[in-house]
């Protein structure tokens, strides 16, 4: 499930126009008033979160990790959303995982861009044996269970956040070194970086002016999923034992934490799992629509 | 009157010890009748011979074998206590019964035990058990190259002999009274013997069920054996026992009567659980416990002030109430429980006193103080909850607790015995004196706090050797009242066992000792 | 043809290199996990000298290298060894494990594959109205569910409240064919929601890319009908994407699934592993850890075959 959607985006390179050259800023908002209903309520979920993320704690009425009253209270009165396992008040617990979950997820996911994006174009844009080794190494990788590996390396390196970032980043920056190659090779033999390469421009030049601006769609897409993935990996990581420390609130952990409620027809742990949810709707909704846009289709 | 009724009669009005009891009984020939005596004659329902019981358990892993060394967990010593039998057992009202010995008796001195073993009774493979087959299977833990988690336990042999078919003598080091009950434990269970060697790889036991098929991690099949000796245990026709680790899948399972009981249900939810009209949840409280233990030969917790100010920090009817969700009882800073024969009931309780704990950091020459606390859900479910309810209370007493969460992984290895201050879990032992020789004696390899204690080190030989009732009482209050004050380890809680059961099953009065019905509910059960 | 073979031979050549290099990796990772098999099976009860004893009867007390060579030199023959922890012999210990494992992936994968591709294909057709916002909205939900929470729920609605489905799929070798595929409908049925929305989605993707090349504008052009159009002219050439991921899946479905193993307590390869990685059971480990390498190896092989088949320009390249 979070494997890449590599093959569809090298596909999207292939029909890619010319990148547009002028005035990117200035259309943005036209372009904006112009989005499909969806589109615009994924910006408005996004834009939400990270009002939410930024302000928590302007926001919720109690602390972090404040025991606020007893265990598992019903929604209502004092308590909007009820409390958690240990009393602590569900609504901050929300509020404050938006921010440690999407914090999280974006360093992580950036980080892994990173990693993933500079080695794949790369591999691409030098080929040869730099190539042959980054390629090779990603295969060995990812021939290992994602989770398995996530599980070993944890395990040696221990649980805390900057450890579970780095962990994810890498892993995950092996599905990203696949996307950004597979796209990169068909931006390479272009005739316009061939032109490039023989005005005798250098390989940063080249590669930042013009590979980065053609693959930039369909690692954008790549990167809608991913940030959403970084999720339930830490959700799956923490049903295995190695989560988040506590008490840091996050909804991977926190649908972990109430998930038995459901089992008796108790709706509290479809909180944080529709956080979640929502937010990955939302994210996607934005990516569909600029692809779509890119992608040169009018209707 | 008989002499047995008389004898039961004082027992009942605490006009003689279960020691003394016992050991008149014994000198009665009597101790083979016990098992019909003495368990479950309040819940007359009879038990009906039949059915196929699946039972659901939160332990077992793909990595479990049948080798009784390796037991660790609930799961490998039910399948077990199912298989084999043991020399004596310990009963639902905490008493040691005989099994496979039918009596047995001490030299004065309390250094050499003499068993006799019950004639007659057939293994699954129709061998006949005999001294040599208990011989070997109390070697099979001892010995250079055993690694039997039992080892620790046996050390106090010298020497262990069969004298003729069915007599076995023990010889120990120092004298023990309790040396009985040590061969109660679950990992001392009776295999058949063949060359002096036991073997442990076809499952082949005496007990009430025969092995059929085990797959480790997944499922184990049993069918009732036909031969079994013990009157008026073993009723069910099959047997299975699943591993299911997840809690709500174990719970599941439960509801849609896919299994008919399973263990360690989820505290949190039980109040849920309990509207379920087909579920029977039984409850018993027992020796296991708690604990967060600090090495005492590591600043700061080599000052006893630190540790007393760590006591007095924690609110325990706090943890009760939101780790078990009072489903337990509280701990006062010592590891005797309801199910141990000396407890203290009159020692006062600790509880939170945040005014108390500031004193004695003052002793210590602090005004406030700062420390780790290691803890993992694999120290005991709730454990990092635990610590972290722990941190806000101590906060009232200026002390901060940093709490670290460690990995589950690997937690008994890295992080117990080595962590200055951890959390961690103990089962409980039936008897004070294995408790306290376990992990609070100086030098014991389970030692989790490297307490070392003149007085009580002391007082620990001279109890085990003691016979007379009441100076033993005396020694035993006496060495909880210096572990609650002075020790190195803060127990807060002793926790219940909480099983869910289908009401199709019947069983008699619950053992506290262990959980699942002191780990042999696959016997003692039946359905209605 | 002769290229594809010379192509298929490279690769599996490659594959065993990944292998070996995992075998490497795993062994390295399960070395520098904290504790060994000894300490981890003791527990708490562990003392120095019977940890010493038993690592001495294991051979855990022989130098690393040692033991990977010789763990080597037995695979080469065909040999796995047998488990550390309960002497079993691997091979045994593994094949029930992994036809069960296989047996659940291709269940799901009877069900998600065609689901996702009709679904995809109705969503390029009806692209951008409410069919289409409402596929993907679920869809994506369904992904971005953890899976043992999606678990819980079909349990709570299926077995629990409607009792038409086992909330445990604890199968044995003597299970009979259909009350295993019975048991299995409820996990398979929670990977599909897992998958399916991958897969569905890089078909509706892969489809609506084509639908702005000129090939497509003339056939419309030519009035066909739209649903003509997208069947006939689009999607053969959309193949190769929607393969490789439908591939990339099917993987998943075989290496990723132990969080669905545990919520209903089926025996498969995944919950092998955790456990013996959590008791450093390195042989075990490390037959699970090739036997995973290996179905990517191949899987991703059949994909790059499919694609390279589907598509003459780059099985005759230039």
């Amino acid at each position: 499930m979070s494997d890449s959607i590599d093959t569809t985006a090298a596909q999207t390179a292939d029909a890619l126009p010319p990148p547009p050259k002028q005035g990117r800023l200035s259309t943005a908002w036209r372009e904006l008033k112009k989005a499909p209903l969806s589109a615009k309520f994924g910006l408005l979920v996004i834009f939400g979160y990270v009002f939410v993320a930024l302000f928590a704690p302007m926001l919720t009425p109690y602390g972090e990790s404040e025991i606020v009253g007893p265990e598992f209270e019903p929604w209502g009165e004092g308590f909007v959303l009820g409390t958690d396992n240990l009393g602590r008040d569900m609504l901050t617990r929300l509020l404050y995982g938006a921010r440690n979950t999407i914090g999280i997820a974006f360093v992580t996911t950036c980080l892994a861009f990173l990693i993933g994006g500079v080695a794949g174009i790369l591999a691409a844009a030098l080929s040869g044996w730099v190539d042959q080794v980054l390629s090779r190494l990603v295969d060995i990788l990812m021939a290992i269970p994602a989770l398995i590996f996530a599980l070993l390396l944890l395990t040696i390196f221990g649980t805390s956040i900057p450890t579970l970032i780095v962990i994810i980043a890498v892993l995950d920056s092996t599905r990203v070194f696949r996307l950004a190659r597979a796209v990169s090779l068909n931006v390479v033999v272009m005739d316009f970086v061939e032109a490039a390469r023989l005005r005798g421009e250098r390989i940063t030049w080249i590669t930042i002016r013009e590979v980065l601006p053609n693959i930039m769609p369909p690692l954008v897409a790549e990167f809608g999923l991913r940030f959403c993935f970084v999720f339930l990996t830490i959700a799956a990581l923490s049903f295995l034992g190695l989560g988040i420390q506590p008490p840091t609130a996050d909804w991977g952990s926190m649908v972990r934490d109430n998930a038995t409620l459901i089992t008796y027809g108790d709706v509290t742990p479809l909180l944080p799992a529709g956080a979640i949810a929502l937010l990955t709707v939302g994210v996607n909704f934005v990516v569909d629509w600029f692809l779509h846009k890119t992608s040169g289709l009018r209707e | 009157m008989s002499e047995q009724q008389k004898l039961e009669r004082m027992l009942a009005q605490g006009k003689i010890s279960r020691r003394e009891f016992l050991t008149r009984m014994s000198a009665l020939g009597l101790v083979a009748a016990l098992p019909s005596l003495m368990s479950d004659s309040a819940f007359a329902a009879k038990p009906k011979k039949g059915g196929h019981f699946r039972l659901g358990l939160g332990h077992g892993s793909t990595t479990d074998s049948l080798d009784p060394g390796t037991f660790e967990n609930a799961y490998s010593q039910t399948m077990g206590y199912g298989l084999r039998n043991n020399l004596t057992e310990v009963n639902a009202d905490n008493q040691l019964i005989g099994e496979l010995a039918e009596s047995w008796e001490a030299s004065p001195d309390a250094k050499t035990w003499t068993f006799k073993l019950r004639r007659g009774v057939e293994f699954h493979n129709g061998k006949i058990m005999d001294a040599s087959d208990v011989v070997a299977s109390v070697q099979h833990h001892r010995g250079e190259d055993s690694k039997s988690a039992a080892k620790a336990i046996l050390e106090s042999i010298v020497d262990l002999k069969a004298d003729g078919k069915n007599t076995v003598e023990f010889s120990l080091k120092e004298g023990n009274a309790d040396f009985p009950y040590i061969m109660s434990d679950y990992h001392i269970v009776v295999m058949p013997a063949k060359d002096g060697n036991v073997d442990w790889k076809s499952g082949v036991g005496t007990g009430a069920f025969a092995l059929q098929s085990y797959e480790p991690g997944v499922s184990i099949k049993m069918k009732r054996n036909p031969n079994y000796w013990k009157q008026g245990r073993g009723h069910f026709d099959s047997a299975e026992m699943i591993t299911i680790a997840d809690v709500a899948a174990r719970t599941n399972a439960l509801t849609t009567g896919e299994v008919d009981a399973i263990d360690r249900l989820d505290i949190k939810t039980l109040h849920l659980l309990k509207r379920n009209k087909n579920i029977n949840i039984i409850e018993s409280s027992g020796n296991a416990h708690y604990t967060f233990a600090m090495l005492t030969d590591i600043a700061p917790f080599d000052n006893n002030h630190v540790r007393l100010a760590l006591k007095w920090g924690l609110d325990r009817e706090a943890l009760l109430q939101t780790i078990l969700r009072g489903h337990g009882y509280l701990g006062n800073d010592h590891p005797i429980g309801r199910a141990n024969p000396y407890l203290a009931k009159d020692l006062p309780q600790r509880n939170l006193d945040p005014d108390k704990a500031k004193f004695h950091l003052k002793k210590a020459g602090l005004s406030k103080l700062t420390v780790d606390l290691s803890a993992a859900d694999a120290a005991f479910g709730g454990a990092v909850d635990a610590a972290v309810l722990y941190k806000e209370h101590a906060a009232k007493a200026n002390i901060t607790i940093n709490v670290v969460r460690e990995p589950n992984d690997g937690y008994w290895s890295n992080v117990w015995l080595k962590k200055p201050w951890c959390a961690v879990y103990w089962g409980g032992r039936p008897t004070e004196d294995w408790m306290f020789s376990t992990a609070y004696a100086a030098g014991a390899p389970w030692n989790d706090s490297h307490w070392k204690h003149d007085r009580f080190n002391e007082l620990l030989v001279l109890a085990r050797a003691e016979l007379d009732e009441a100076k033993r009482r005396a020694m035993y209050h006496e060495m909880q009242l210096i572990c609650r004050d002075e020790g190195g380890v803060c127990v807060p809680l002793f926790n219940n066992y909480v099983e869910g059961l289908s009401k199709k099953v019947g069983h008699g009065k619950i053992a506290g000792n262990w959980t699942m019905d002191g780990l042999k509910a696959l016997e003692r059960w039946w359905f209605v | 043809m002769l290229n594809l073979v010379k192509v298929v031979a490279q690769r599996l050549a490659l594959g065993l290199l990944v292998l070996f290099a995992v075998s490497m990796i795993i062994f390295l990772g399960v070395e520098l996990l904290p504790g060994d098999l000894c300490q981890e099976i003791q527990g708490q009860g562990a003392t120095k000298e019977t940890v010493a004893a038993c690592r001495k009867e294991l051979g855990l007390d022989l130098p690393p290298v040692t033991r990977y060579v010789s763990w080597l030199g037995g695979v080469v023959q065909g040999d796995f060894g047998v488990s550390l922890a309960n002497q079993r012999e691997i091979s045994e210990l593994i094949g029930v494990r992994l036809s069960n494992t296989v047996f659940l992936a291709l269940i799901a994968a009877v069900i998600s594959v065609p689901l996702a591709l009709i679904l995809g294909l109705l969503a390029a057709l009806y692209r951008n109205t409410i069919y289409d916002r409402m596929v993907n909205v679920v869809t994506l939900t369904s992904i971005s569910t953890p899976e043992f929470f999606v678990a819980y729920i079909l349990i709570l609605f299926f077995s629990v409240k409607l009792g038409w489905f086992p909330s445990l799929s604890n199968v044995s070798p003597e299970t009979e064919f259909w009350e295993r595929v019975y048991r299995a409908i409820l996990p398979a049925t929670t990977l599909t929601l897992v998958v399916v929305a991958h897969m569905m989605r890089m078909t509706r993707a892969s489809i609506i890319n084509l639908l702005a090349s000129p090939y497509i504008e003339m056939a419309n052009l030519k009035g066909l009908p739209r649903s003509h159009v997208i069947v006939r002219h689009a999607l053969p050439n959309a193949w190769a994407p929607i393969v490789n991921v439908i591939v990339i899946n099917l993987a998943y479905l075989i290496v990723g699934v132990v969080v669905v193993e545990v919520v209903f307590v089926y025996p498969g390869l995944g919950q092998l592993i955790v456990d013996s990685v959590q008791k450093r059971d390195i042989p075990v480990v490390q037959a699970c850890s090739l036997i995973f390498a290996a179905t990517y190896v191949l899987l991703n092989l059949t994909a790059d075959i499919l694609s390279i088949v589907t598509n003459p320009r780059l099985l005759h390249p230039r």
